[in-house]
């Protein structure tokens, strides 16, 4: 079965609400059928506005978003069919949960018997048999989270919105709704745009990611690529930790090339450079900078211990290195003949592959 | 659990329940310290003015002091025939005193409330004691008899009797047009004499559609106010307020430049065509004017604590009314409007408690159907100085109040009131 890869289409959507600034550019965007995705970025990239287009709570200034190859414009909010997750939970506080789930079911005119067993199966998908006749003030911030999750599944919509629905919650609670929001998309294969600032959160639970950034769409891809290969610096800084360097091309071959530092030079993989004396960006993620490398490596250098920072599972290193004074190190809890001392001066090597070569900042 | 259970005590070895008070006591004195000075307050302007109201509507002792010795031996009367030769001897004792202290009119006034036809025969009886006509070595009852034939009609002296008990209930009676009959029943007033029960009834029908329109209005600003960006809403918020920061009297003697026969509104509808030039309608001094003019006044009453329960409703609520599939009027309906219901309530009970008495507006521009009960009570408070019965009046009045409050209780519940 072939699944519709622009089920969800942004079609060269602008939206500006001063008539100045504009919030979302040229915004070109295809999500496929089931696919779980999440708008990524810092608070005013855009990333909500998309949202609010999408559930038609805000029209496009420009441009024309496609629901299934259909126009949605023009369609009000309550004929898109599109279920709805909200910040704040949005649980009508005067509704017991189960007349909260059986709300867009009553709307659509649905039996009686129907709703019951509708909302039954929704409560169990959520774990929240037995909740029916509670007052969501009644209920904890998971549980109201659940009851909101499953009301915007209740009515079988073809695409769910969340809006970063988990940030209400405390940090051991946010990981394990990730989980199980995550296992209910596998489970029910809805479509799912899912919008937040947290990059952990977008890592664990989509297929792919839009990073959003100053209105445009930095870089969509799969959670590994985007950390692995991020296409350019904002990229790279925005989504886990990241060394960077900055300097300037002075040689430049296919798939490797030569940047001159302020002091020194490094091998890097030229990502979005193209010629000679293109100004750059060197990123390099903690994890691929090893201290005192058994293979050969491309690049190596000393660097001069700053700090130590015991984080349990693995140590953080911050170096002096190259006169990049902020680069961190991680290393695993298990390497414990290394003598890490304040100031001690350590080797460090990296290959040129992992060293990405992008825009300068 | 048992009464066994171990006391808990403080590592003092106190227990702890008495250490926990000892803590406590100082922070609760603070507090009783804090509100005395409103107690106090709350009990000389309010407690205390509405005892005394209350005593004075139903007070009767003045005539009790008048003739102590009359109704004392009237307790063996059986009150059907005239009574005997020692109620009118004692009736003359208490007379003469009265003449004597120059109250004998007091008496002659307070007798006529109850019986038509007593001020004449006081003043001639009066006429006789200053004369010294009476000779008390004589049947004092034959004499007295001899002033005036009404003196030997029995109908008189019962209701000399009536007058007897120290409290009374006539004034309250008399506000619901009814009063005690010669058998001391309840009777009703003639039918052109009831002027009371009109008044409270319009008294109630106003209150409640002042109430009605004021929410009509007020719904959608206060709608406006709460969902408006910040800079836009404070302005509306002071066009709201504005009236609050006028006199009364200023803006309802506004809505009598506007609204009267040659009024502004007239004018408007003579230009445009709608009313001709020579039949103006009357929109003031009816009940038109009072409606018109209460709303106005009344609104921020209303709006404001709607305003304050819907600023606390996310907006969220009506866009997941709307994205779950309601039509915005089933969002607005089965969503939002059930949240605003504590605003509602405490604002129309605000509106209809204020609306029901008052006084300075209808009797502007009012005029003679469009008075209200409170009207009724000033006019008694100023012009007859017959303060028992206004007291009457203003506790019924309260105790309306109070009905009311008990009934909105019972139906929607006092802690769902919010005022902000």
């Amino acid at each position: 079965m072939s699944k519709n890869t622009e089920f969800v289409k942004f079609d060269k959507v602008d939206k500006s609400y001063d008539g100045k600034v504009l919030v979302v550019k040229d915004l070109n965007l295809n999500i496929s059928e089931g696919e779980f995705i999440t708008m990524l970025g810092p608070s005013g990239s855009g990333k909500t506005t998309c949202l609010m287009m999408l559930a038609g709570f805000e029209t496009p200034t420009n441009g024309e978003i496609y629901l299934d190859s259909n126009p949605i414009s023009n369609i009000p909010p309550h004929k898109r069919g599109i279920g709805m997750v909200f910040q704040n939970y949005a649980l009508f506080p005067h509704m017991t949960v189960y007349e909260n789930l059986a709300f867009p079911l009553r709307v659509r005119k649905v039996q009686k018997d129907e709703i019951d067993k509708k909302v039954d199966k929704a409560l169990s998908m959520v774990s929240l048999s037995g909740f029916e006749s509670r007052m969501p003030a009644q209920l904890s911030g998971g549980q109201q989270q659940r009851v909101a999750v499953a009301r915007a599944l209740v009515f079988d919509p073809a695409v769910v919105l969340m809006d970063e629905p988990l940030g209400a919650l405390d940090k051991n609670l946010r990981e394990s709704m990730q989980y199980e929001i995550k296992h209910i998309h596998e489970n029910i294969g809805v479509t799912v745009v899912y919008v937040t600032h947290d990059q952990g959160e977008a890592l664990t639970m989509s297929n792919r990611i839009a990073v959003f950034n100053d209105g445009k769409v930095q870089q969509l891809s799969s959670p590994d690529k985007l950390y692995e290969e991020p296409v350019n610096s904002f990229v790279a800084e925005f989504i886990g930790e990241n060394n960077t360097f900055g300097g300037e091309v002075t040689d430049i071959s296919k798939d490797v090339c030569k940047v001159k530092l302020q002091n020194g030079e490094i091998l890097a993989n030229p990502v979005s450079v193209t010629s000679k004396g293109d100004k750059t960006t060197v990123s390099i993620r903690p994890e691929r900078a090893l201290i005192n490398p058994k293979d050969k490596m491309d690049n190596n250098q000393t660097g001069k211990i700053e700090e130590v920072i015991y984080h349990g599972d693995h140590t953080r290193v911050r170096l002096d290195l190259l006169g990049n004074k902020e680069f961190i190190l991680k290393v695993p809890n298990s390497s414990n003949e290394l003598d890490l001392k304040l100031g001690n001066e350590i080797k460090v090597g990296w290959n040129s592959q992992d060293a990405r070569a992008l825009d300068p900042k | 659990m048992s009464s066994e259970t171990k006391q808990i005590l403080t590592t003092d070895g106190i227990p702890l329940e008495i250490s926990l008070k000892k803590a406590e006591r100082k922070n609760k004195i603070k507090a009783f310290l804090l509100v005395a000075p409103l107690l106090l307050f709350l009990i000389i302007t309010y407690i205390f003015p509405i005892g005394e109201m209350f005593t004075r509507s139903i007070d009767d002792k003045m005539i009790t002091n008048m003739l102590p010795k009359t109704f004392k031996s009237m307790e063996t009367w059986d009150g059907k025939e005239l009574p005997s030769e020692e109620v009118f001897a004692s009736f003359l004792s208490d007379f003469k005193i009265l003449v004597e202290k120059k109250e004998h009119g007091k008496l002659a006034q307070r007798l006529n409330k109850e019986k038509n036809g007593f001020n004449t025969i006081t003043k001639k009886l009066f006429r006789q004691v200053k004369r010294n006509k009476i000779d008390e070595t004589q049947s004092i009852k034959e004499q007295i008899m001899k002033v005036h034939k009404r003196w030997r009609n029995v109908e008189y002296w019962q209701a000399i009797k009536r007058t007897a008990p120290p409290y009374t209930s006539a004034k309250y009676l008399k506000a619901m047009d009814m009063y005690l009959n010669e058998d001391n029943k309840i009777t009703q007033v003639s039918e052109d004499r009831r002027i009371h029960r009109i008044l409270w009834l319009r008294t109630v029908e106003v209150a409640f559609f002042v109430t009605v329109f004021c929410f009509l209005m007020g719904y959608p600003i206060a709608h406006l106010l709460a969902t408006l960006p910040m800079k836009y809403s404070n302005l509306l918020m002071i066009c709201v307020l504005l009236p609050f920061w006028t006199s009364l009297l200023v803006r309802t003697a506004s809505w009598m430049i506007l609204l009267q026969q040659q009024g502004v509104v007239n004018d408007f509808f003579v230009m445009i065509g709608l009313v001709a030039d020579d039949n103006r309608p009357e929109m003031m001094y009816n009940k038109v004017g009072t409606y018109v003019a209460m709303t106005q006044i009344l609104l921020p009453f209303m709006v404001l604590p709607l305003y304050s329960v819907m600023k606390t409703i996310s907006p969220s609520l009506m866009r997941a009314g709307k994205s779950l599939g309601g039509t915005p009027f089933v969002a607005f309906w089965k969503v939002y409007f059930p949240l605003t219901i504590p605003g509602i309530g405490a604002g129309c009970l605000l509106v209809f408690i204020l609306a029901i008495g008052y006084y300075i507006t209808p009797a502007l521009v009012g005029g003679a159907s469009g008075t209200l009960i409170s009207n009724q009570i000033a006019y008694h408070m100023k012009t007859t100085l017959d303060w028992s019965f206004a007291s009457a009046m203003g506790l019924m009045l309260l105790g309306g109040v109070l009905v009311i409050y008990w009934l909105y209780n019972k139906l929607v519940g006092v802690d769902n009131i919010k005022l902000g």
